[in-house]
């Protein structure tokens, strides 16, 4: 190779010459749409508690809503706009989940739905699922061993 | 026979003639500052077919078509077919040309197939061992993207050095006779990798290959690189296409008012939204089949050296934190 620089060094320059992610852009845009749809969810909370719900009840309702809402924005080809402007802010509600396993379910329906849907649609859940629940199980033992 | 010049570059002294040539493309393809060069455009990203995977096949079975059908040739005019794609087996070219009955020679160069099979293809006509080859490859963005990335629909950010897969497929008939452009010089690649991981960044991973690929083929040609109207590479993006021009600087070569970029000629970055460019076998393909050869024979462009890169990584490499391989091979074509 007629290079004139080392793998350390080419990897530096060309990083320096890339184009920059908008941070400042990107936060504000996730501060709005993460915004947004806490928003909408706490609407949707007041809205079951005025009902007469309990407070326990509401906020699982609330969240079969907004799992609701994330599916059905994937399903009509939305929500992958919304996350392309809100990043981590579309992403991080439960909204952002649901999309997660929607989109491949949707992806792989050409698989059939055993192998396709069915092996696929925790492609990208799957790990946050297996380390959250690994996570909640170490927090509870914390939990138990200091009370 | 032709004459070998160096290490990698050979000079083809029947200069096999580029007889036929067409380009299907994609909407968003279609839509962007090329898309009037395009012999179709497909509005409806299925193309009719069940799948992505059987649309992009699609794509290559059409513009196979239509280059025999340019050409004035039946299937069993054509003694090899060359073609080649992005997906895992190259069920796209292997689906695409299965009922034609061409002797297929199935090619994986990542983005670079098209300068890999134009190479082949005019090496075989040269060698006399056929009368005619067809040099073919597509990619699509959604079959790509289900490969290489994420679900369509799942909302993930793209970053700014991220390229756009092109959907379609472009193809050429290469011959022993006849007008039209011509093959003259064949600049073969060897695998270039300088350590980057990053696979949305695929224009630095390239630049170094296209740089040593372009600096092989003007030292061992003896040719100045002015001796080109247009050097022309595959898909290094916005990005890339500024890195290889500055590390082709510092080897003495300067070709910044003729050089440019398959992926940043296709789409138009600000409007289009597609980051720094376009990035896919049909993004070199397509504009050599739509745009440039199309300028040759109108003598707008008389020399061009077109330049194919390719990254040759796969999820499963990328995942275990191997950097990326990167080729690039050249074509020089010339009206005489």
């Amino acid at each position: 190779m007629e290079q004139k620089r080392t793998k350390e060094e080419y990897k530096k320059w060309s990083q320096e010459l890339a184009p920059r992610t908008p941070k400042a852009r990107n936060l504000i845009m996730a501060f709005f749409i993460g915004g947004i749809i806490c928003t909408i969810g706490q609407l949707i909370l007041k809205a079951l508690l005025n009902t007469g719900l309990s407070k326990d009840d509401a906020s699982s309702l609330t969240t079969l809503f907004m799992i609701f809402i994330g599916a059905f924005l994937t399903g009509l080809n939305v929500y992958d706009d919304i996350g392309r402007i809100g990043g981590a802010g579309a992403a991080i509600p439960v909204t952002g989940f649901a999309n997660s396993i929607v989109s491949p379910a949707m992806e792989y329906k050409r698989e059939g739905y055993v192998m396709g849907v069915g092996a696929r649609m925790f492609l990208i859940a799957g790990p946050v699922l297996v380390y959250g629940i690994i996570s909640s199980i170490i927090v509870g033992i914390i939990y138990y061993l200091i009370t | 026979m032709g004459t070998r010049l160096g290490k990698q570059t050979v000079r083809l002294d029947s200069k096999p003639v580029i007889q036929s040539w067409a380009a299907i493309v994609g909407a968003k393809e279609g839509h962007g500052p090329l898309g009037r060069f395009f012999d179709e455009i497909i509005e409806d990203e299925y193309f009719g077919e069940e799948s992505f995977e059987k649309a992009e096949s699609k794509f290559l079975r059409e513009t196979l078509a239509k280059i025999l059908m340019k050409g004035k040739v039946s299937s069993g005019d054509i003694q090899y077919i060359f073609a080649g794609d992005l997906l895992n087996q190259c069920i796209a070219a292997n689906f695409g040309v299965r009922e034609s009955e061409i002797p297929f020679f199935g090619l994986y160069g990542a983005c670079s197939t098209m300068a890999e099979s134009l190479s082949l293809g005019s090496l075989m006509v040269e060698g006399g061992f056929a009368e005619r080859c067809v040099c073919i490859t597509s990619s699509h963005f959604c079959s790509a993207e289900k490969q290489f990335r994420f679900p369509l629909e799942f909302g993930n950010q793209r970053p700014p050095t991220a390229q756009w897969t092109v959907t379609g497929a472009g193809g050429v008939m290469v011959g022993k006779a006849g007008d039209g452009p011509r093959v003259v010089h064949v600049t073969t690649g060897k695998i270039v990798d300088m350590g980057i991981t990053d696979a949305n960044d695929m224009g630095s991973a390239m630049a170094p290959a296209a740089c040593d690929t372009i600096t092989a083929h003007f030292r061992e040609t003896d040719l100045p690189p002015n001796h080109y109207d247009l050097i022309v590479t595959g898909d290094l993006g916005i990005h890339g296409k500024n890195l290889c021009l500055q590390l082709l600087e510092e080897n003495g070569i300067t070709i910044k008012e003729f050089y440019d970029d398959c992926g940043v000629m296709i789409y138009d970055p600000q409007k289009q939204k597609t980051d720094c460019g376009g990035s896919g076998c049909a993004c070199s393909a397509t504009v050599l089949a739509g745009y440039i050869l199309e300028k040759m024979s109108k003598r707008e462009l008389n020399r061009v050296l077109f330049v194919a890169t390719g990254a040759l990584h796969s999820p499963i490499s990328v995942q275990q934190g191997e950097s990326i391989p990167a080729i690039a091979h050249a074509v020089g074509i010339e009206m005489v």
